[in-house]
C-alpha cells in the first residue's frame, strides 16, 4: 500500500531503475513475526539528496527547543554587543551621515557580525559529529553524502534566524527603526542570511579538517574577527590607517554590511546589492564544492 | 531496463567476500592483502591486537574507505561499484556508540530508519520491536544522554538493525563496557547469531572471539595469519597445553629444565616467573609425569593442569607475540584464557 505521502519513499514492491535488488535472502529473522518493513534503498537524484538533508537537519532542529539555554546564550552575546556598542562607544564614535544616530549605523553592522559569527556553529557541529563517530554511522547508510553537510548547514541557518529575531527585538527596544520600506528591510536581511549561509560552507570545510571540537571552535572563530572588525560594521573605514583601508573597503563583509545598512535606512544601495549577492553565491559554489568533494572522496562515492 | 543480472539471481551464499584487500595510509599498509569470506547466517570474528587492521578492514567492507587494492563484495555486490546498494544491505556499529545524545531512543531509531529510506509507516512498529528486543522499552522516550554505556551500545546495535541488514558489522562491540554489560552484549550477539543474522565482529579479546564466533579470522600487521574455528586454531598448534604453577619464581629455570623432555614445544615462563606452559602430545598421563619430574628437580608445585590450548596460546604461536590489551575484567588466570 502506497499512501500519497509515501510517494517520495521507496515503494515496497517497486524495482528501482538501475537497482539490483536480490530477494532479501539474508533478512534477519529478528522479529520475523513483525510486518514486512519494506526495503532499504539508496537515495537517488537531487530530490533524494534534499530529503536526506532535511531528515539530517531535523536531527538538530528537534533538539533546539529542548535545550533553550543553548539558544539563550547564543543570543545573549549579540544582544550584549548591541547594548555595549550603542551605549559605551555610541557617544565617542561619529560616523559621517549618522552623526546623531549611531545606533542606525551600528545595528546593521552588529546584525551582520552576529549572523556571520553564528556560522561557526557549523564547523563545531561537524567536528563534534566526526569526533563522536556519528559521521561514520551516517556514511554507512544509503543516504546522500552531501546531505550530511547540507543538513547541518540548514539547521544552523534556522538557528541563525531565531537568534536574529531576538536581536531585532532588542534593537527595536533601544530605538532602532527600519527607515526604508519593509521590502528593503527584508532584502537587507536576506543579504545577511545569504552571506552567513555562504560562510557556513567555509566552516563546513574547516570542521572536516580539524582534529577536535576545541580546534574547530578556535579555527572557526579566529578569522572572523579581522573579517568583521576591519570593516565598515562599527566605524567608517576612511578613519582607519591607510594600509588597512583597501582591505576594509573591499572586504566582502563591508559590502554586505553597507548594502544592508543602506536598505535598512532607506538609502540608495547601489551596486553593493549585487556585489554582495555575487560574493555569497561565489563562496557557496567554491566552498560547498570543496567541502562536499572532500567529504565524499574520503569514502566510496 | 533493470539488469536482473547474475548478481540478483544467484542469491550468493557468501554474505561477505574480501579478496586481497589493500589499504595504505602514507607509507603504512594498514590492510595488506586481506582475504576471507563469511557465509550467510554465520557469526565471524576478526581477531587481532590494536592496530592490526581490523577496523580498517571493516571500513573497507562498509564503503567508508576506498580500497587501494583487491576487492570486496557484500551479497555479491562490489563495494566500489555499488556502494549505495551495499549500504542498503549493511548495518554498522562502530567502536564508539554513534547515537545522537540529545534525541530519545525512539527518535534515534526513527532517524536512522528514515535515512535507510524505509516506508515511514513501517519504521514505528519496527522501532518498537527493536526497543523491546533490546530491553530498552522503558527508556524509549528518554534522552540518550541519560543512558548508561551498555544502554547506548544496545541502542546503537538496534539502530544498525532497523532495516534488517543482510550483514551486521560490529566493530569492537564490548570495548569500554563494564563486565556486566559486556556479558549482556555477548548474550545479545549470541541471540543475533541464533536468529540467523550474519555478523562480522572485530575484537581484540580472545575470550570474546572464542565464545561468539563460529570462525575466527586472525589478523596481524594488516594480514590474515589464520582462519578457522576456535578448535581448528587450537589444533593448529598441536596437542594439549600443560600449564604449571610453581611456588617460587627462583626455581623457574630448574622447572623449565625438568619439563623440557616432556614437551613438544619450548617451555614458556610468564611474567610472574611462576607460571609455565608448553605444548604436549597427549593429555592424560602428563600430570603425574610432570609432578614427578618437578618433584625430582626439587621444585615445589602449586598447580598442574593439562588443557586445550587457548587462543592466547594460538596467538603467541602464530605471531610470536601475545595479543595486546587483555580484557581488564578477565580473571588473571595463569592460563591466560577464559575457557
Amino acid at each position: 500500500m502506497i499512501r500519497p505521502d509515501d510517494a517520495g519513499e521507496v515503494p515496497q514492491d517497486a524495482v528501482l531503475p538501475g537497482n539490483v535488488w536480490a530477494p532479501p535472502v539474508g533478512e534477519s529473522p529478528v522479529h520475523s513475526t513483525a510486518a514486512p518493513i519494506g526495503r532499504p534503498a539508496p537515495s537517488s537524484g537531487l530530490v533524494g539528496a534534499a530529503r536526506d538533508a532535511w531528515v539530517e537537519a531535523t536531527r538538530h532542529l528537534r533538539v533546539m527547543p529542548r535545550n533553550p539555554e543553548v539558544l539563550i546564550f547564543a543570543t545573549l552575546q549579540p544582544v550584549m554587543f548591541v547594548l555595549l556598542f550603542v551605549y559605551v562607544f555610541g557617544g565617542a564614535i561619529a560616523v559621517p551621515g549618522f552623526e546623531d544616530d549611531y545606533a542606525q549605523f551600528l545595528i546593521p553592522g552588529i546584525f551582520a557580525q552576529t549572523v556571520v559569527f553564528n556560522s561557526a556553529f557549523t564547523s563545531v557541529g561537524i567536528a563534534e559529529d566526526m569526533q563522536k563517530g556519528y559521521i561514520d554511522r551516517l556514511l554507512s547508510l544509503p543516504m546522500s553524502r552531501s546531505a550530511v553537510l547540507v543538513g547541518r548547514t540548514i539547521s544552523d541557518f534556522v538557528r541563525n534566524v531565531i537568534t536574529f529575531g531576538v536581536m531585532l527585538l532588542v534593537a527595536f527596544m533601544i530605538g532602532f527603526r527600519f527607515e526604508g520600506s519593509l521590502v528593503e528591510a527584508a532584502v537587507g536581511t536576506g543579504l545577511l542570511f545569504a552571506f552567513s549561509y555562504a560562510l557556513s560552507w567555509i566552516q563546513a570545510l574547516i570542521g572536516q579538517n580539524v582534529s577536535s571540537v576545541e580546534a574547530a571552535n578556535s579555527a572557526g572563530f579566529i578569522w572572523m574577527f579581522p573579517l568583521t572588525f576591519v570593516s565598515s560594521a562599527f566605524v567608517d573605514p576612511s578613519q582607519m590607517p591607510g594600509w588597512l583601508q583597501p582591505f576594509a573597503i573591499n572586504n566582502p563583509f563591508t559590502i554586505v554590511t553597507n548594502a544592508c545598512r543602506a536598505l535598512y535606512n532607506g538609502l540608495p544601495v547601489g551596486s553593493d546589492l549585487w556585489v554582495s549577492l555575487a560574493w555569497s553565491a561565489g563562496i557557496v559554489v567554491v566552498f560547498a564544492g570543496l567541502s562536499i568533494r572532500q567529504f565524499s572522496r574520503s569514502t566510496v562515492a | 531496463m533493470v539488469p536482473m543480472s547474475a548478481l540478483a539471481d544467484t542469491a550468493p551464499d557468501l554474505a561477505v567476500e574480501a579478496e586481497g584487500l589493500v589499504k595504505t595510509f602514507g607509507a603504512t599498509r594498514a590492510v595488506d592483502g586481506v582475504t576471507f569470506s563469511v557465509p550467510r547466517g554465520a557469526v565471524y570474528g576478526l581477531l587481532g591486537p590494536n592496530g592490526a587492521g581490523k577496523t580498517t578492514t571493516v571500513r573497507l567492507l562498509t564503503t567508508l574507505l576506498r580500497p587501494d587494492g583487491g576487492n570486496a563484495r557484500i551479497d555479491g555486490l562490489d563495494v566500489v561499484a555499488h556502494p549505495g546498494l551495499v549500504r542498503a544491505r549493511i548495518g554498522l556499529t562502530g567502536q564508539y556508540a554513534a547515537v545522537e545524545e540529545r534525541l530519545t531512543a525512539t527518535e534515534n531509531l526513527n532517524l536512522i530508519g528514515r535515512l535507510y529510506h524505509l516506508p515511514r509507516t513501517s519504521i514505528g512498529p519496527r522501532a518498537t520491536d527493536l526497543l523491546e528486543r533490546f530491553d530498552l522499552t522503558y527508556a524509549a522516550d528518554r534522552v540518550v544522554k541519560e543512558f548508561s554505556g551498555g544502554m547506548r551500545r544496545r541502542l546503537d546495535i538496534a539502530m544498525s538493525l532497523i532495516a534488517r541488514p543482510s550483514v551486521l558489522f560490529l566493530d569492537e562491540p564490548t570495548t569500554g563496557l563494564d563486565p556486566r554489560s559486556r556479558l549482556a552484549m555477548w548474550e545479545l550477539i549470541e541471540e543475533l547469531g541464533e536468529d540467523g543474522t550474519t555478523v562480522l565482529l572485530t575484537t581484540q579479546y580472545l575470550d570474546e572471539a572464542d565464545r561468539l564466533a563460529e570462525r575466527i579470522v586472525v589478523i596481524d600487521a594488516g594480514g590474515v595469519i589464520a582462519n578457522g574455528t576456535a578448535d581448528e586454531l587450537k589444533d593448529q598448534i598441536g596437542g594439549d597445553r600443560l600449564s604449571v604453577v610453581i611456588a617460587n619464581p627462583d626455581n623457574a629455570a630448574r622447572a623449565v629444565a625438568a619439563l623440557r623432555s616432556l614437551c613438544t614445544s619450548d617451555v614458556i615462563v610468564d611474567d610472574s616467573g611462576r607460571g609455565l606452559s608448553a605444548s604436549i602430545m597427549s593429555g592424560d598421563r602428563m600430570v603425574p609425569s610432570a609432578i614427578r619430574a618437578l618433584d625430582d628437580a626439587g621444585v615445589d608445585v602449586l598447580d598442574v593442569e593439562v588443557r586445550r590450548p587457548t587462543l592466547d596460546d594460538v596467538f603467541l604461536q602464530l605471531t610470536g607475540h601475545a595479543a595486546e590489551d587483555p580484557p581488564s575484567d578477565a580473571t588473571p588466570d595463569l592460563d591466560g584464557g577464559v575457557r
